[in-house]
């Protein structure tokens, strides 16, 4: 087990030169001359000759790169271009509230999605199936833009119930006054797709022998379901999970831009908007940290569910 | 066709060992009522796009053709009702007896007498702008169904193009990761990881943030970070179908391998890349909505549904919501329709996948 960690972590070393390299690549290389996006309208020669000695463009490329990756290793990514400020300030302010929204679009979403399918999966064929998978069709068929669109029309402005838009310093306010419309919102997009996903594991599960055996064995359905089926589920469901998580951090995009949520999605739409390149490059360096340790999680964590699971 | 496309084995003990894999496809897909209405839809869907693509239909989207915000006609009510300018001339009208100066005692009545008349002149001259529209007019009076037409075009374009280009690289790089292994397979499945790694919003908008704005960079962005599905599929696709008897054979009479790659086993994923394409097309559609939306895809030259989209909620504040439900309605009858295709193509050529 130990030595698979090792093995895992160690393997991440690659993928992350890789993903530096991609980034330096696209913003050192393609991206430009970033000291004209800086020198902005003052734009004389001295500024510009300033702007690229502090920022070490008069160097090589590969001097450029190894300063990315002395940033990178001390996680220190400068300033933002366009406020000045450390990136790890913003990224660090703005961590929370996306994490606020999407955690618990994530909880919401995994308490209604998965009853649900595992109830519908039971009644196969029947009435409910039906309707439920209908619903979930026409659901999925409409544009996540719409619902944000409608919803913040007609529940917040025309009708009152949430606040149109916002965010507040405290996190208890935050989260039962602004974030239940973006929230809600949010589960019109995701539920759909989550409840056909699990429901096709559900009735996978419910064909399989093992279900036979128990139910012969004479357990109640109650206990076929929570104890057996229920369990063998899971493992699409962490995966699921699990895949989802290092895009809590940058909560739900179109959300934040449109709820005026201050989250690292907002951030980022913000840096593309300002060819804020510190910002970007630090986000996507920590978003695909995150997704190397969380899928390194998400393999432990079969192995603690089903201990069939080789880690190889 | 070639020859290494196995024929399926007999249906309902009828001989039909002769007809080809595409063939018995097809027949299963024709049964499917829910799926051929789709096909119907989504046909429809492409003749348009390839009408707006060669401006035969939706051209003038650009032209002023009725007064902003123009509501749709057959709502004869409320056509009166949100016409403000018109209830405020009536009130003027009404009122008019306060104003009884003849034209000698108004100090500028003659000036006004000669306005009015060169008035007249150029009023004949003007295009009248319509008060209604079918379906509604936006906010510079362009019609709205004409726009929606014009912006389907433009999304259905830009999900099929990012579709084929991810499709071509991620087959081109999953055949070749597949087929060879060893180190090649090595650097690809790096390269793979590397692009995982990165949620697709962000790289798609890292992508923008260097790229630019417009419908090619999009299509090129989109096929540069979204390949990497289509690369795992046919990636495990080679890898099961490399040691098969019929690739043995096409080496035995000399086949190069470039040959086994794209002649001999290509064909043999072509369902499973024909699903795959229906279902990139579905997703770039969305996905150019929402960049649009955001304010990184097609320019404002063009119109895409996206496009309109974040036009409407500044709309809405004004109850203007036609164009909004213009673009819903034909976003959902496109998207629900291909969706169901995927189900029925995927039930009709593989037919022992589950369901």
């Amino acid at each position: 087990m130990f030595a698979y960690i090792v093995r895992r972590v160690l393997q991440m070393i690659p993928t992350l030169f890789g993903v530096m390299l991609l980034v330096f690549m696209l913003f050192n290389v393609f991206g430009g001359d970033p000291s004209l996006v800086l020198a902005g309208k003052h734009l004389t020669a001295e500024s510009l000759a300033s702007i690229r000695a502090q920022l070490g463009l008069d160097k090589s490329q590969f001097a450029q790169f190894m300063i990315f990756v002395k940033q990178v290793l001390t996680l220190n990514f400068g300033t933002s271009w366009s406020t000045q400020q450390p990136v790890s300030d913003i990224i660090g302010s703005r961590i929370g509230p996306s994490l606020l929204l999407t955690g618990s679009m994530l909880v919401v979403d995994l308490l209604i999605a998965i009853p649900l399918a595992a109830t519908v999966a039971y009644f196969r064929r029947g009435l409910t199936d039906r309707i439920v998978t209908i619903c979930c069709t026409i659901a999925m068929s409409v544009s996540a833009l719409v619902y944000i669109i409608a919803g913040q029309y007609w529940l917040a402005y025309k009708l009152g119930w949430f606040p149109v838009s916002g965010w507040s310093g405290s996190a208890w306010h935050n989260l039962w006054y602004y974030v239940p419309l973006p929230m809600l919102m949010g589960l019109m997009v995701s539920l759909g797709p989550d409840i056909r996903f699990y429901r096709s594991f559900f009735i996978e599960e419910l064909g399989n022998d093992y279900v036979r055996t128990a139910r012969a064995k004479g357990l109640s359905e109650r206990v076929v379901m929570l104890k057996h089926v229920l369990r063998n589920a899971l493992i699409p469901v962490v995966t699921t999970v699990m895949m989802s998580l290092p895009y809590l951090l940058i909560g739900a995009l179109v959300l934040e831009t449109f709820f005026s949520i201050p989250g690292m999605g907002n951030a980022v739409v913000l840096a593309v908007n300002n060819s804020d390149f510190p910002i970007i490059k630090a986000i996507t360096v920590y978003i695909a940290l995150a997704t190397m340790i969380f899928n390194l999680l998400a393999d432990l964590i079969y192995k603690l569910i089903d201990p069939r699971v080789q880690l190889k | 066709m070639t020859s290494t496309v196995q024929a399926a084995p007999a249906m309902n003990g009828t001989p039909e060992v002769h007809r080809g894999f595409w063939a018995l496809g097809w027949r299963r897909l024709k049964r499917d009522k829910v799926a051929m209405i789709s096909l119907m839809v989504v046909g429809a869907f492409l003749a348009i796009a390839v009408a707006g693509w060669f401006n035969i239909i939706g051209d003038g989207w650009r032209k002023e053709v009725a007064i902003p915000y123009a509501p749709p006609s057959w709502l004869a009510q409320s056509a009166e009702e949100t016409l403000p300018p018109a209830e405020e001339e009536a009130g003027a009208k009404t009122n008019a007896p306060i104003v009884t100066m003849t034209e000698a005692e108004d100090p500028i009545g003659k000036e006004l007498a000669i306005a009015r008349q060169n008035m007249g002149k150029y009023a004949s001259v003007e295009t009248p702008l319509r008060e209604s529209l079918p379906f509604g007019g936006d906010l510079r009076g362009r019609d709205v169904i004409v726009k929606t037409i014009k912006g389907t075009s433009t999304s259905v374009f830009v999900g099929i193009f990012g579709a084929l280009f991810t499709l071509l690289l991620g087959t081109v790089l999953g055949a070749i990761s597949g087929y060879f292994g060893g180190k090649v397979d090595d650097f690809l499945n790096w390269f793979y990881s590397v692009f995982t790694s990165v949620p697709d919003m962000l790289l798609l908008l890292s992508f923008a943030a260097v790229a630019g704005r417009g419908i090619k960079t999009i299509i090129i962005v989109m096929a540069l970070t979204s390949w990497t599905g289509t690369y795992r599929l046919v990636r495990a696709e080679y890898l099961k179908l490399k040691n098969r008897e019929f690739v043995q054979a096409a080496s035995a009479i000399g086949a190069s391998d470039a040959r086994r790659i794209f002649v001999h086993i290509l064909p043999n994923i072509s369902h499973l890349l024909l699903v795959q394409f229906s279902l990139l097309t579905v997703a770039l559609i969305k996905y150019e909505a929402i960049l649009s939306f955001l304010g990184f895809g097609v320019g404002v030259t063009q119109v895409s549904l996206g496009s309109m989209l974040a036009e409407a909620p500044a709309e809405l504040v004004q109850g203007v919501w036609w164009q909004m439900v213009a673009v819903t309605i034909a976003m959902s009858l496109l998207v629900t329709a291909f969706s169901l295709l995927i189900d029925g193509l995927r039930d009709a050529f593989d037919p022992k996948a589950n369901k």
